[in-house]
């Protein structure tokens, strides 16, 4: 269906990232944000907090995290498209009920705008600290789907996608902004809400007596009946039956959890998203997200002028990761060098797929600036030299 | 530091000036009224009112891929703290805008200022607060990096509703002044190469 004409601000806006990214969710149909103030996340909530009267949405700020994330899982249950928004203090807290919302098959958006970590770390500066913490932070086994911009332009159309991501696979989407695409403000345009594609709710057509709120009858996603429409129904984090009711068993728990991690992975081909460039006849790949593959773009500029051939994978859903195609690579270039501000974490997954296949150069930093562009062309060249 | 013609520029004042705002505005009359791209950084930190703060421009015809200004080629400086933290990373041929009641610089050879006294100009217009708006006109006129009806729309879209009208006349006030700016003497300030506008 076509976005609802009262969320969209159509036309051409000078906005920061967090300002678009409240944008994107309102186009979306986001009517419910929960959130405890947190920097560099808080003009998220600021912008939708002045909008949402003109909609009917509605904005509580919480007590803490905690609070907001079993908000936003409640809303959720009610049929409201729902979100958060924080930064990594506020990402770990909100962990336990990230996995309540999975093992529950909760549609909802986590935006996490990155500072630099651990703990309180670097408030108002950058880092991209949190993208393992987005896909294992909470424990027990569970998949989410991850995505994360590099411009206010891509946090406005990635948002969109963030709910509608959410709402087709019954999953809480991380949406893995850092501070500095958060903070910067760059054109922004918003398109009428006839061009703007929303998923809705998939409510059950079924009669109350036949529904059984985790039956699967083909696919892998059962349908939703939200609470108060009439429909029985018991939902729970404990491991649990096509009812909903808790069985505790070793055979209950497959089909219960295995169906979570099935039900994404089995579709990833479909999830997976990158922006590649160059690859062909590479030598050296740079694998690089958020506003370090814009950085990373500029040094693979300056060495391709000193004779480099070097591609470029931009990642754009982080999770789930784009395996298939990284393996594909190894097999044909010499090295990837992986940028990223933070001392190690994605680089970890490109290894892994790479399986010791090719050269993997991990160039790291710790948080608080972006990368100098002419660390990650040292790096692009003496990968690029080991390979010719 | 982009492929294609690249400006940076910092604004420079102390909280409550309207640093953020006329950067803004700036960025908005070009990356919307003018076709370019322009990325804007505001500084955070623990900038209470009244300590220095800043706001910088990466303009270009081209994508912006580097968000961050290393050298700028335009200075604009509100306040004395602003200039005294930021006046070495100027480029060798930048240019140096400042509020001339509060800030008495020295520029290098081969570095150019222009001095305005927009606190001033905004007082005669009945408020002080509307000195930024001043700033924003006169390094319009200044730099001619931007299309002087581009910066009137982003005037006029980028102020508090019911104030365009004064805030437009702050604007036109810094825009013209540039003709008197270059002909006043300006003390203490070494001006190898005073002219006029850039073409």
């Amino acid at each position: 269906m076509k976005a609802d004409p009262a969320g969209v601000l159509t036309g051409a806006h000078y906005l920061d990232g967090d300002f678009a990214c409240g944008e994107g969710a309102m186009a979306a149909g986001c009517r419910f944000v929960a959130g405890y103030p947190i920097t560099p996340s808080t003009e998220v909530v600021e912008r939708i907090a002045r909008r949402f009267p003109l909609m009917g949405g509605t904005f509580i700020q919480m007590e803490d995290e905690l609070a907001s994330m079993a908000a936003v899982v409640g809303a959720s249950w009610t049929g409201s498209k729902a979100m958060t928004v924080t930064s990594g203090p506020g990402f770990s807290l909100m962990m336990e009920n990230i996995g309540l919302a999975a093992m529950m098959e909760t549609p909802c958006v986590v935006v996490d705008v990155q500072r630099g970590g651990p703990s309180t770390g670097l408030p108002t500066m950058v880092g991209q600290g949190d993208v393992m913490q987005a896909r294992w932070g909470s424990h027990g086994d569970y998949e989410v789907i991850a995505l994360t911009p590099q411009s206010p332009q891509e946090a406005f159309d990635l948002t969109i996608d963030a709910f509608n991501l959410a709402e087709r696979y019954r999953v809480p989407v991380m949406f893995l902004m850092d501070e500095c695409v958060g903070h910067m403000t760059e054109r922004v345009v918003i398109p009428e809400p006839g061009a703007i594609e929303v998923v809705p709710r998939a409510l059950t057509a079924k009669p109350p007596a036949e529904f059984e709120p985790y039956r699967i009858d083909g696919g892998t996603i059962p349908e939703f009946a939200r609470a108060g429409d009439g429909y029985r129904f018991h939902t729970t984090g404990l491991t649990h039956d096509e009812r909903g009711y808790p069985v505790m068993s070793a055979g209950c728990q497959e089909s219960c959890v295995r169906r979570l991690l099935d039900k994404i992975q089995g579709d990833a081909d479909r999830i997976v998203r990158f922006e590649e460039e160059g690859t062909d006849d590479a030598d050296v790949v740079v694998v690089a997200y958020g506003i370090t593959a814009r950085v990373a773009r500029l040094a693979i500029e300056q060495a391709r002028r000193q004779g480099v051939k070097v591609g470029f994978l931009r990642l754009i859903v982080l999770w789930p990761f784009p395996e298939k195609r990284i393996r594909e690579l190894a097999g044909s270039v010499g090295a990837f060098v992986v940028p990223e501000i933070n001392y190690g974490q994605i680089v970890l997954e490109v290894e892994r797929c790479a399986g010791g296949r090719c050269d993997v150069v991990s160039v790291t930093h710790g948080g608080g600036a972006v990368h100098d562009p002419a660390k990650i062309t040292g790096e692009i060249l003496a990968a690029g030299a080991v390979a010719a | 530091m982009d492929s294609g013609e690249r400006v940076e520029v910092r604004l420079t004042g102390f909280g409550g000036q309207g640093v953020v705002l006329a950067g803004h505005i700036i960025g908005r009359a070009c990356a919307i009224h003018a076709g370019k791209n322009a990325t804007l950084i505001q500084s955070f930190g623990p900038e209470a009112r009244g300590s220095a703060c800043s706001a910088t421009l990466a303009i270009s015809d081209g994508p912006v891929l580097y968000p961050y200004i290393t050298r700028p080629d335009v200075l604009v400086a509100m306040s004395s703290e602003g200039f005294e933290k930021y006046r070495d990373e100027l480029a060798p041929e930048g240019i140096l805008v400042y509020e001339q009641d509060l800030v008495h610089p020295t520029v290098r050879e081969g570095q150019r200022a222009f001095g305005v006294p927009s606190t001033r100009i905004a007082e005669s217009l009945g408020r002080a607060i509307v000195q930024n708006l001043v700033m924003v006109g006169f390094f319009g006129a200044v730099t001619g990096l931007v299309p002087v009806e581009a910066l009137r729309q982003a005037v006029e879209h980028s102020v508090p509703a019911g104030t365009e009208k004064l805030n437009l006349a702050a604007f036109e006030k810094g825009f013209e002044y540039l003709g008197g700016a270059v002909d006043q003497p300006v003390p203490e300030v070494l001006l190898p190469s005073l002219g006029g506008a850039p073409a």
